[in-house]
């Protein structure tokens, strides 16, 4: 699915991540974890196209047998053409718009195509009218999903954190994904919400998307992964199955060392 | 309240250093050069307006029953604006000409100018959310295309109406491609120098603009081949109707043309919000990296919403050069850049209502304001009011600029500001 | 290149590169005021233009006003001057960051932007309506200099106004680098410009540093329009446009957030804009200000000594 290959990522001196290599495999949910600056998000911000690594490669392989380097890719095209989505550890939702218009701004490629890239719909002509149905009715099976098809019309910004959460979990899956990439989804939930959330991210896996995702919370990591990866210093310390890597006496070492305030 | 009236204190204060000097003193252009004058009182009233203005605040702030009285009246006042509002104001913009007036019909050409282009700039600010601060050199690409066509080539103004706007959007896009990408903030600034660019070319340019002469003669429109015109040949309006020639008739006329340019703005505006690319403009505007995550082209959605607002200002500038037969660039300084963005805010930024109701009573309010004003100093032959009438393009531009910077401590998100949802689910 | 008839091309040169320099050092004292502002808050201080042009008023008034009070020693009029149009343009800067700005941290992106403009076009017509819109000439407090390179039928002047400005302008700098570098407020300054979230958590009064931003930035850029006013010898209350735009393409140009990029930036922008009055022609002389800052905005946005920003996701 999902292939980094000695990645390097530098900010001026200093070294974020150092030659990481590791795999996420297709129909897997793979964690990456680590202590406080370990460098998981700048891994992410690699995968997702946000930065540029300094060297090494990641490519992606869909299920139809399709390959993508993305390194090298513009930062669009890794979700539109790679089809990776991904959320943010602090939510970033349309909060103006409405519910519902967060949904359809995420199929944004797919109804503009529809309208004819746009004339063809300022005058009414096309069948856009349908392609828009087709899109709000996708909205309703995610709103479904995660509960919130009564706040479907509601600006985005009125709802209760946990829900902004899912929702940005379902927007990110409106882009039709392969591979769902995660920033601490379960960071401020109760552990009524993050149970809630387990069972989503489950569900979506099982749909056939594969999930990575950073997580603080060791509850949810060890409970819903399948395969782990973790990072110190910006250095891959271990790599397995949760309980592999739970036993692995580096993984120990690492969050012993630092026990108090990672 | 000691404290109330120990910050109005201050502020006064304050208002003391900043007031003694500027206008408690004035630079007079005397003629063996310049003169201190002293002016105290109007530095006086202006510390006194100060303290003043500041006490009241803190009185407004801390009355009571505050919180229920203001989230009521911010509730109901959009919805019931939305539904009957526009509908009134629309119907009086139709049957306007019917007064038969030609003052009130010139000055309703002038506002709907402005509410075209706010709606235009909307497009780029309010919904888009990208700062142009020259917008005016659209105008002016838009007005110069039509007068030079129509010079050269004698093109007539309904072949270049889409020509000037297809050359202010081509316009839109070579600027906008290269600065598209940057943050916000430079974009802006990015504008203003575009626009200043624009002006200085335009003034420097003789051989192709005339320079600061501007273009005299532009040709009028017509309709449907018929020629507004005062002799009585078959190919005029008046003597193909058989009715008398009058120039009320081409004023009406021009009117009716703006009229509908601007509803064509509004039209397309409000069709392309409930459309993909409208939907992504205003999730640009909310976010631009949630934006690019979900595989939106970041920089082609900017520059579409930069091109269309520039297209409609192109539009509308070629309906300027047509109606006024004259144009230069005097007509495009910044200054009218601001005026265009202080509709904007002022209307709330996005609400296509709020952008008519801020024309309506900045432009057209003000110009009565200064007709009557001057009016009435004529007839008292009091030379404050004509000196105030003459100096009241000044005041507006200060007035604007105050407008906008209250607006922001205020209500950022404009007068008008509830925003209808481009989909419902059901 | 035009060569002036009769005139020796290096002597014609160096009178250019004296004027040019001359110039770049009050946009450079401008820019430093564009430069903090946006190291510190990230936004693009519109108004700080029209405190320069606000600044070259007070100074005028003041000028006038201690000539009128029988105070004509010329170095200790400007003295006063300074300290008189400095401090009140500080107060203008304050009031602008505390009544347009400040309420606004936290709010929407652009709401900054449009209230920076709001009190650009404040400070423009407040001070049309106050003073008048007719231009404003002064006669020359300096008149002569030195002759540089005098071959009988050209010489290189420099005039003491020149050396004025440029002294000036070297102890303004001095004055202020040693604040921003050795002083308390200089550290809160800097720490604030690192990460202003963090250093109000550490106990820094940040509204007060940023205050105190906007009133050195002020003070700077009346300096800047008091050495204006002494070198053109008239002004109008439209002044702050042009050279707030050039101000800020020095900025951008020396790496906006750098000071002593503001500075070379500054000078960069003044040896443009004299070299090309001087060699192309002059009508399309702030064109080219305009266009050096498109061109550096679209291939080198980070400008000479700017550091790259990293974008926060």
């Amino acid at each position: 699915m999902l292939s980094v290959t000695n990645l390097t990522m530098r900010f001026g001196g200093l070294t974020a991540v150092d030659d990481l290599t590791f795999q996420a495999r297709a129909g897997e949910v793979t964690a990456v974890i680590g202590p406080n600056g370990a460098g998981k998000t700048t891994v992410f911000n690699c995968v997702t196209g946000f930065y540029r690594p300094s060297s090494g490669t990641i490519e992606v392989a869909h299920a139809d047998g399709s390959r993508f380097r993305l390194e090298r890719m513009a930062g669009h095209l890794i979700a539109s053409r790679g089809k990776i989505a991904r959320t943010f550890q602090n939510i970033r939702l349309f909060a103006g718009m409405t519910v519902l218009e967060n949904l359809l701004v995420a199929q944004h490629n797919a109804l503009m195509a529809a309208t004819g890239f746009g004339v063809m719909a300022v005058l009414g002509l096309g069948g856009y009218r349908a392609a828009e149905q087709a899109g709000i009715e996708k909205a309703r099976y995610w709103l479904e999903r995660i509960g919130l098809v009564d706040r479907a019309n509601d600006p985005a910004g009125s709802l209760p954190y946990g829900a902004q959460r899912r929702l940005e979990i379902a927007r990110a899956m409106c882009i039709d994904p392969e591979l769902l990439c995660l920033d601490e989804p379960a960071a401020g939930l109760n552990p009524r919400e993050s149970e809630a959330l387990n069972q989503l991210l489950l569900g979506i896996r099982d749909g056939g998307c594969s999930l990575l995702l950073i997580e603080h919370d060791m509850g949810v990591v060890m409970r819903i992964s399948d395969h782990i990866v973790v990072l110190d210093r910006g250095r891959k310390i271990s790599d397995g199955t949760p309980a592999e890597v739970r036993a692995d006496p580096a993984v120990i070492a690492a969050y012993l060392g630092e026990g108090e305030d990672a | 309240m000691m404290a109330a009236l120990r910050d109005a204190f201050l502020s006064a204060v304050i208002a003391l250093g900043l007031f003694v000097p500027m206008v408690g003193l004035v630079l007079d252009n005397g003629d063996r050069g310049l003169v201190l004058r002293g002016r105290p009182i109007a530095a006086a009233v202006l510390v006194g307006l100060v303290f003043v203005g500041r006490l009241v605040m803190h009185l407004w702030a801390d009355r009571p029953g505050k919180e229920a009285r203001t989230i009521r009246a911010s509730k109901i006042v959009p919805k019931a604006a939305n539904r009957f509002v526009a509908p009134i104001l629309l119907a009086a913009a139709v049957l306007l000409p019917l007064t038969g007036s030609r003052y009130y019909v010139d000055l309703g050409t002038l506002v709907l100018t402005y509410v075209m282009l706010g709606w235009g700039l909307n497009i780029v600010v309010g919904l888009a959310g990208l700062l142009d601060l020259g917008y005016v050199a659209f105008y002016a690409v838009g007005a110069y295309s039509y007068a030079l066509l129509a010079e050269h080539f004698g093109l007539g103004f309904w072949i270049c109406l889409p020509l000037a706007g297809i050359m202010a959007a081509f316009w839109g896009v070579l600027l906008g491609f290269p600065v598209l990408r940057l943050r916000g903030d430079y974009l802006a600034i990015v504008t203003l120098a575009f626009g200043e660019i624009i002006r200085v070319l335009l003034i420097n340019w003789v051989s192709l603009t005339h320079g600061p002469n501007g273009i005299t003669d532009i040709p009028r429109p017509t309709l449907f081949g018929l020629r507004f015109s005062m002799d009585d040949g078959d190919d005029t309006v008046a003597g193909f109707f058989g009715i008398e020639a009058e120039t009320i008739h081409r004023v009406i006329f021009l009117y009716y043309l703006i009229l509908a340019l601007a509803l064509l703005t509004n039209w397309v505006t409000l069709r392309l919000r409930r459309l993909p690319l409208g939907r992504a403009w205003e999730a640009l505007r909310e976010d631009e990296i949630a934006c690019r995550s979900l595989g939106i082209n970041v920089t082609t959605t900017k520059l579409t919403a930069f091109a269309t607002g520039a297209m409609f200002a192109g539009f509308a500038g070629a309906f300027f050069a047509t109606r006024q037969a004259f144009i230069s660039p005097e007509s495009f300084t910044f200054i009218e850049s601001a005026t265009v963005l202080a509709i904007v805010v002022l209307g709330g930024l996005g609400s296509q209502l709020g952008v008519a109701l801020a024309a309506l009573v900045m432009v057209g309010g003000l110009e009565m304001l200064r007709d009557l004003l001057s009016t009435v100093g004529e007839q008292m032959g009091s030379e404050w009011f004509s000196g105030l009438a003459g100096d009241l393009p000044t005041y507006r531009m200060l007035i604007f600029g105050l407008a906008l910077v209250v607006m922001m401590v205020l209500r950022p998100r404009g007068l008008v500001s509830g925003r209808t949802a481009t989909a419902e689910m059901r | 290149m035009t060569n002036v008839p009769g005139v020796p091309a290096l002597a014609y040169a160096l009178q250019q590169l004296i004027n040019g320099v001359t110039l770049g050092m009050i946009y450079g004292l401008i820019a430093v005021g564009y430069t903090m502002v946006y190291g510190i808050i990230g936004m693009i201080n519109f108004a700080h233009g029209d405190i320069f042009m606000v600044g070259s008023f007070l100074s005028l008034i003041a000028l006038l006003g201690l000539a009128s009070l029988g105070i004509t020693a010329v170095p200790l009029a400007l003295a006063l001057t300074l300290i008189f149009a400095a401090g009140l343009a500080a107060l203008y800067g304050w009031t602008v960051e505390r009544v347009a700005y400040r309420p606004l941290r936290g709010s929407f992106r652009l709401a900054p932007l449009i209230s920076a403009i709001g009190m650009s076009i404040v400070l423009q017509n407040f001070v049309q309506v106050g003073q008048g819109a007719r231009v404003k000439p002064m006669e020359a407090l300096l008149p002569g200099g030195i002759a540089l390179m005098d071959d009988g039928n050209f010489a290189v002047q420099l005039s003491w106004m020149q050396i004025a400005i440029v002294v000036t302008t070297l102890v303004v700098l001095a004055v202020f680098t040693w604040l921003v570098t050795k002083t308390p407020l200089g550290r809160s300054m800097r720490a604030c410009e690192q990460d202003l979230k963090m250093a109000g958590l550490m106990g820094i009064d940040t509204d007060r540093t940023i205050s105190l931003t906007f009133v050195i930035g002020a003070a700077l850029a009346a300096v800047a329009g008091l050495l204006f006013l002494l070198y053109y010898g008239v002004i109008d209350f439209f002044i702050g446009f042009l050279a707030g735009v050039k101000a800020f393409t020095a900025a951008v140009l020396g790496g906006i957030g750098s000071l002593p990029g503001a500075v070379l930036g500054g000078l960069l922008i003044g040896l443009i804009e004299v070299g090309w009055s001087a060699f192309l022609p002059v009508e399309y002389k702030d064109v080219a200000a305009f266009s050096v800052l498109i061109l550096v905005l679209i291939f080198r946005p980070n400008g000479i000594m700017g550091r790259a920003e990293v974008e926060k996701v």
